[in-house]
This record gives structure tokens, sequence and C-alpha cells, in this order.
């Protein structure tokens, strides 16, 4: 039993990765996609929210939103895996169900 | 697996229509099964087939046609949006006294119901929007 949250605006535009670090469950999967991406880049002010969900969750980076944006992979955090479109769709048939924070 | 897709954005706003068309792509090469696409909100601006963007961007509605005819996709345009947005086929033509329709080819304007039987009927239902 584990459920597929889905981030796709800036945390530096609204509060969704926020409030799906704080309401999902351990063992969760988190998918940082679209503008959700600059989440995941090191050295921002919400860097540590990703940091320290990435022991008890599984966070994940839709590739092609990434470096669509001019992001390099090596300013990504450490632990965040990244995946394409075919990734996405086996991480929402991989769990239960599917939760967008919009 | 059986997915159905939601859509709450029109298109050329953010990214949601592309992120649901690249997905929605992506699941039928795997060989997954597609119940419905679902338009509902600003996204029922998908189906309208008077959309002209430059020649060099996507044309997110024609990928969309094209998309449903390779795969033999429902797309369902949500009725009460699309009445608010001008959207329009021949049924709603009639039914309101309009002059003209724009309802893209392989898009179907209906219910709330749709929605809802395709949460019911399908083993994942996929939000994209604002």
């Amino acid at each position: 039993m584990s459920d597929l949250h889905t981030v796709n605006k800036s945390p530096f535009e609204k509060n969704s990765l926020d409030s799906c670090l704080r309401f999902s469950k351990a063992g969760s999967a988190i998918l940082l996609y679209e503008d959700g991406v600059y989440g995941a880049l090191k050295g921002t002010a919400v860097e540590n929210l990703i940091a320290s969900a990435v022991g008890d969750k599984k966070v994940y980076v839709l590739g092609p939103d990434f470096k669509a944006r001019g992001l390099a992979d090596d300013r990504m955090i450490d632990g965040v895996e990244v995946v394409d479109y075919a990734g996405f769709v086996d991480l929402v048939e991989a769990n239960d169900k599917v939760q967008a924070w919009v | 697996m059986k997915f159905s897709i939601q859509v709450n954005e029109g298109p050329y706003q953010h990214q949601a229509s592309d992120s649901a068309y690249q997905f929605t792509k992506a699941a039928l090469e795997k060989g997954h099964e597609c119940f419905r696409v679902f338009f509902y909100h600003d996204g029922v601006l998908n189906g309208t087939r008077l959309t002209t963007p430059p020649q060099d961007d996507r044309n997110i509605v024609n990928n969309w046609t094209e998309l449903a005819e390779k795969y033999d996709l429902d797309l369902v345009v949500c009725v009460a949006a699309a009445q608010r947005r001008g959207i329009v086929d021949e049924g709603e033509a009639e039914r309101n006294g309009k002059d003209a329709t724009n309802i893209a080819p392989r898009f179907r304007i209906s219910g709330l119901g749709q929605l809802v039987e395709a949460a019911i009927q399908s083993d994942r239902l996929v939000v994209f929007g604002d």
C-alpha cells in the first residue's frame, strides 16, 4: 500500500510541495515535474525539505522537465532519482493511487 | 493496466496539457490501456479545432486527435465547462441556438458522470493541471 504524489508547481510559487511532504506517509513516492522540478535543486531555501524527505520517501524528478529548464544533473539533491515519461508511467502502475498536489 | 487521465488546464497555458499528452502517449506505447481522457475546467480548450499555433510550434489539439485516431481514445469534454468557454458540437449548437461548432475531431462533449465512470472503471486516474 503506497501512494504516488505528484507536484507540478515550483516551491517558490506555491506551497504544494510543502503540503505534499507534510501529508504524505513514509514509503510514499513523490514525483516532481513541470515547475515542480525546482524543488529538487541544491542550495535553495527548500533544499532541507526534500533532503530530509529522501530518507523515508522516494523522491523522483521528471528528467525531460529538469533538462528543459536548463538545469544540470549535478545541481540535483543527492538521493533524488531521475525518471522519463515511461518511468512516470511505471510509478503510476507501481503505486496504488496517484495524488496530484495542484 | 487501465488508466484514465483528467486534464484541468488549457493548452499553451503552463504545461499540463503537454504533460498529460506525453504521459498518455508513453502509457499507450508501453501497452497500457487508456479508458478515457476527461477534459475539465479550462482543459476543455484542448478540444477546439480552431486552434492555429505557429507552424514551428506543437499543435496540442491535433496531437490529441492523432493520438485518439491511433489508439481509438475516448476524449471527453465536460459539457458545463464547455458551454462556459464556447466549445460547441452539433448537439450543443442546436440546443443553445449557436451558429457554429468548433469541436475538434475525435472529441465529444458529455457530462461529469463520464469522469466518475472513468474513475470507477480504471485502475488509476491521473490528474494534470493547476
